[in-house]
């Protein structure tokens, strides 16, 4: 089950933890993998590892062109694009009151705005082929919301809105849409939190430790697969039980 | 008949699953025979790869009957 050889696969913000992670994943089970990141390096290095079967592509999510780019640049490299993996995203926290025009529009664009230019290309091939596997990243705090990340939960729960009308509409055309809701996962994101903010966080947490970025690769590779065919609009919570919805 | 109209109406009677006799230059792809907006798209997504041209948005959208199909493409492919 979830074999993934000879399907081609889209990962952004690959050179992330959790982006690193749903990419080795998706290439071990047999994918053709591109992956995209804003450092350059990292992906030569990711790409090195992991050996055949991938293509690297240098990008900045908020720059449209690029963002625009991605897709044909992929599909050309790889000879069609079957799932895309909407992972890249970045934060700017303030306090609501506080927060900048830029904090919110840099995230919107990012976290929301690349993920619909990216689907919005990749699904054309996706319909000529009756095939595709759309998968959005977004985050716990895109359903219950987080003091400090008013632009990071709005553009996160755009995306599961986003998500779920994609799904309406194809999936009569053996499309699915999915999204993956990660909650603390062990990224340089959470390495940056002090022992006293890890400690509160873990009382929320009823598995009592936070998640690995194969827990959301393994969700991954199972909504990527042909196997989750009849899965559609839904948002797979990863968080360990810190929130049940 | 020109050869481009018969080349549309083969592809929409197969896409759409419609008896040729309903596919008149006149009849709606929406309103006559049954097509969903996913289905025009896939529609103008297959005149362009029958006639190796490319259809934009905006000419898309102003294509709602065979006729106009057949219309745009007499024009446009080469």
């Amino acid at each position: 089950m979830f074999d993934l050889t000879g399907k081609t696969a889209l990962v952004t913000g690959a050179t992330g933890g959790i982006g690193e992670g749903i990419a080795r994943a998706l290439h071990e089970r047999g994918a053709t993998v591109t992956l995209s990141g804003t450092r350059a390096e990292k992906l030569e290095a990711l790409a090195a590892d992991l050996g055949e079967r991938v293509h690297i592509r240098a990008a900045n999510l908020s720059d449209r062109e690029a963002v625009d780019a991605l897709v044909p640049a992929a599909e050309g490299a790889m000879g069609g694009l079957d799932i895309l993996v909407n992972n890249a995203g970045i934060t700017r926290d303030n306090i609501f009151m506080r927060m900048k025009d830029e904090e919110w529009d840099q995230v919107m664009e990012v976290d929301l705005t690349s993920a619909f230019r990216l689907t919005r290309a990749a699904i054309k091939g996706m319909m000529r082929r009756r095939y595709g596997r759309i998968i959005g990243i977004t985050s716990v705090v895109g359903v219950t919301g987080n003091p400090g990340q008013a632009n990071y939960a709005a553009a996160k729960a755009g995306m599961i809105g986003m998500t779920k009308s994609i799904a309406r509409e194809v999936a009569s055309r053996n499309i699915t849409a999915n999204a993956i809701a990660p909650g603390f996962i062990e990224t340089a994101m959470t390495d940056a939190l002090n022992d006293k903010q890890r400690e509160s966080i873990l009382q929320s947490v009823p598995a009592a430790r936070l998640g690995t970025t194969l827990d959301i690769a393994a969700a991954a590779v199972y909504l990527a697969s042909e196997e989750a065919g009849y899965v559609t609009g839904q948002t797979l919570h990863i968080n360990g039980g810190m929130a049940m919805i | 008949m020109s050869d481009i109209a018969d080349r549309v109406k083969k592809i929409v009677v197969e896409h759409l699953g419609v008896d040729t006799d309903k596919v008149k230059d006149n009849a709606s792809f929406i309103d006559d025979l049954g097509a969903d907006s996913l289905d025009t798209v896939e529609l103008v997504m297959a005149f362009e790869e029958e006639f190796g041209v490319e259809i934009p948005d905006d000419a898309a959208e102003t294509i709602l009957t065979v006729g106009d199909a057949v219309q745009f493409l007499e024009k446009n492919a080469g």
